[in-house]
């Protein structure tokens, strides 16, 4: 139905939306604006994220263990929003997750190098928020964040939380 | 149908669902920062445009259409080329004005608004908005001034939803000083 390039557009714009809003009412913004945005912007993503789980395991049989989600997260899951299955993860079989996605689909759109890698977490934020409400509706508390060291190369970062 | 358009179908639903569920992360977002729903169908709009002179190039490209003859050229490039490439709908262009230059776009249904109900205090918020300023800036990069609003809302209780379109001039290209 809804094309692709219209999510990515449209993220576009809100990251770009939220960004000059909180800049017409500040001015010049400071760290704590900034971590504001980006708050925000992940927030939303976690509601997304909620949503879409629900909808992608209507039908899949419950999972076996915190393993078996993860692999979910990085197949059927990220092939379903990102378009491409995560290439690399990694993990210290003690609630911390590495997600290496060589081609991330929100930077395509980015020069490679150096050049834009500080604008890099304003267009990662909602993505975090995705994952981290997928796997809260899932029944895994997490952290996740991400980061950039060459684009479109992008690496997530996820801690399950022990209750 | 073979299984290979079955899973193509599914995931091109799952992306729906992505739009669809971050456009109403949006609004929902907008509803919290602006006090009045007047103010965040401007804003609403206003994002739309920001988006409408982008995607014009993206379809310009992939379509290969070229320059529309008249409106009603592109009443219908907009309804059966554009909104069958984006969101996978092909509305129907009626209610031509006598002097042709404005019509109607019906959309039978409106798939930013799936899954989507208006609470009561929200009765003035036109939530599909965003649509309005896409079709007004995308047509401006073409050298069309237009005038593009809700008239029929699914979601505000109508039976379908209608999108009037007016053409108000062409826009003259500006030549830079000291170039004929």
């Amino acid at each position: 139905m809804a094309d692709d390039s219209l999510f990515e557009f449209l993220h576009m714009e809100i990251v770009s939306h939220i960004f000059n809003e909180q800049q017409s009412r500040k001015g010049e913004l400071d760290n704590k604006d900034r971590a504001a945005c980006i708050s925000l912007l992940e927030a939303m993503g976690f509601r997304v994220g909620q949503g879409l789980i629900e909808r992608l395991t209507r039908d899949t049989p419950s999972f076996k263990d915190e393993l078996d989600i993860m692999k979910f997260i990085c197949k059927d899951f990220w092939t379903k929003v990102f378009r491409r299955q995560v290439d690399n993860l990694r993990t210290n079989h003690q609630g911390t997750y590495v997600l290496q996605d060589n081609k991330f689909s929100l930077l395509t759109q980015f020069s490679g190098g150096k050049q834009y890698l500080d604008q890099a977490p304003k267009y990662l934020a909602f993505s975090c928020g995705v994952v981290r409400g997928a796997l809260s509706n899932l029944g895994l508390e997490s952290v996740v964040t991400a980061e950039v060291s060459i684009m479109p190369s992008c690496k997530f970062q996820v801690v399950i939380q022990k209750l | 149908m073979s299984r290979q358009s079955n899973r193509t179908t599914d995931s091109k639903k799952m992306n729906s669902e992505l739009f669809t569920l971050t456009y109403g992360a949006l609004v929902t977002q907008l509803c919290k920062d602006y006090e009045n729903d007047e103010e965040v169908n401007k804003q609403l709009d206003k994002m739309g445009y920001n988006i409408g002179v982008r995607l014009i190039e993206d379809f310009l490209a992939r379509s290969s259409i070229g320059r529309c003859q008249d409106f009603r050229e592109t009443a219908d490039v907009i309804a059966k080329v554009a909104f069958k490439m984006y969101l996978g709908i092909t509305p129907s262009v009626t209610n031509w004005s006598p002097g042709g230059d404005e019509f109607s776009l019906i959309l039978e249904n409106n798939p930013l608004a799936d899954f989507v109900e208006l609470p009561d205090n929200h009765s003035t918020l036109i939530y599909s908005n965003l649509l309005c300023g896409v079709l007004r800036g995308a047509l401006e990069m073409v050298q069309m001034a237009v005038d593009v609003k809700f008239a029929q809302d699914s979601l505000r209780g109508d039976n379908v939803t209608e999108i009037r379109m007016k053409f108000i001039k062409r826009i003259e290209e500006n030549i830079p000083a000291g170039e004929e």
